[in-house]
């Protein structure tokens, strides 16, 4: 069948004949390789994506199911030489280790500061409870969300 | 593989009556894992995203369709404070209480506070609607009294709410865990307690000695809640498993149990 897409902005139609996940269709048939595949479980939010405006994992999410929806990944957020102000931050507070949890923090800690600009630090980390670092960098991660909350 | 998404709860029951074999999609926080693992390969799915009686709520009813983001906002505190412990804000966005409901797993979060408010389940079907107790509805550890041709509506909470309400539970770390054991307690103004165990038996439980005891206590002393935590403990029947062990989730539901009461009375 077929699932129209709205990724970053552009209608995309593909074929799905399966019942596989949203982040499978992303990184296998649109090259959309941000967002990563790690648990398929809704345990790790390294898949974490905006779909309709809300943080989900997209590993959780039925391709098919998404017809019609918004997607963004954390290529909708920003691309090389054009980083969104938190991709910059993390840049600037170290918040970036191995690297490969980042783009679903990036999603997530977007997430946040588009719903609550200012948010504690209790908001911050209850924000990015959903999100695992392997390289334990949480501490960066946390300071660099913080600096780009306003009054601090 | 077809799927189809209906915008109304007759049109699923339409699209389930023509395909009984049909899998039934609603957060997919369960589903998914399944299907990503390979251990479910629907070929007719029914999605209930875009039905929009199933998001109904009130102070009366929950939706099967409601998310725990939602209900996080809810006045009752015990209801508030079992969404925000679900998973992750990225599970709480796609989960729903009919998920729980229709998972039936024992360590369901949402499930002892239907328990405990003896909330009563609805279900419908072409023929009509039935409704139910909790606890015909919830029958074994991932089973309930769902029949193939039916879906779940949702849930009513009675009339007369209990006037105090606390959830607790305890898992390996704060987030995105599955519990190891929950509890939840209502008090009335009369005294009036009910507590609902989870994740310590083959489903959610009332312990109803425990119940009895401090009911009877205008102002329990601490003899009086040392000996409902010993009853909590006592009612509880659980296993050892991968999460953990039967000794320490009796220890530690009555603990949470006790703490949870101690909320209600302040």
């Amino acid at each position: 069948m077929n699932v129209r897409l709205i990724v970053n902005g552009r209608t995309i139609n593909v074929e799905v004949t399966t019942p596989l996940s949203l982040l499978q269709v992303l990184r296998e048939e649109l090259g959309l390789l941000g967002t990563k595949d790690a648990c398929e479980q809704g345990e790790c939010g390294s898949c974490s994506i905006l779909l309709n405006g809300d943080l989900v994992c997209s590993c959780l999410v039925m391709a098919a199911d998404a017809d019609d929806l918004e997607v963004t990944t954390v290529e909708g957020i920003g691309t090389d030489g054009n980083l969104h102000p938190l991709q910059r931050a993390f840049v600037e507070h170290g918040a970036v280790q191995c690297g490969f949890c980042t783009p679903g923090f990036i999603v997530a800690g977007v997430h946040l500061l588009d719903q609550n600009p200012v948010p504690t630090s209790g908001e911050i980390r209850e924000a990015l409870s959903g999100n695992l670092c392997r390289c334990t960098g949480y501490g960066g991660i946390e300071r660099a969300i913080q600096s780009l909350v306003e009054g601090t | 593989m077809e799927i189809v998404r209906p915008d109304s709860v007759a049109g699923v029951l339409d699209a389930l009556a023509s395909h009984p074999d049909a899998l039934v999609l609603a957060g997919g926080t369960d589903t998914m894992v399944l299907v990503n693992a390979g251990a479910l390969r629907p070929e007719y799915v029914i999605s209930l995203r875009h039905v929009e009686d199933l998001k109904a709520w009130n102070a009366r009813f929950i939706g099967a369709g409601v998310t725990y983001a939602r209900l996080e906002e809810s006045e009752i505190a015990a209801l508030a404070e079992l969404s925000r412990t679900v998973g992750s804000p990225q599970i709480r966005a796609a989960g729903t209480l009919g998920g729980n409901l229709g998972t039936a797993s024992p360590a369901g979060d949402a499930l002892p506070f239907l328990a405990a408010v003896d909330a009563t389940i609805e279900l419908v079907s072409k023929h009509g609607s039935r409704t139910m107790p909790w606890d015909e509805f919830l029958i074994g550890p991932k089973q309930n009294a769902l029949e193939p041709a039916e879906i779940i509506l949702g849930a009513h909470l009675p009339d007369d709410m209990p006037w105090r309400t606390a959830f607790a539970k305890i898992g390996v770390r704060q987030a995105m865990v599955i519990s190891i054991a929950s509890v939840c307690v209502t008090r009335n103004e009369a005294g009036e307690t009910t507590v609902a165990l989870g994740a310590v038996g083959p489903t959610v439980l009332r312990a109803r000695r425990a119940e009895m005891m401090v009911s009877a206590e205008k102002d329990p002393d601490e003899a009086a809640l040392d000996e409902f935590q010993r009853l909590v403990s006592e009612e509880s029947r659980p296993i050892t498993d991968h999460r953990s062990t039967a000794e320490y989730r009796r220890m530690a539901v009555g603990v949470l149990a006790r703490r949870a009461l101690e909320r209600c009375l302040v």
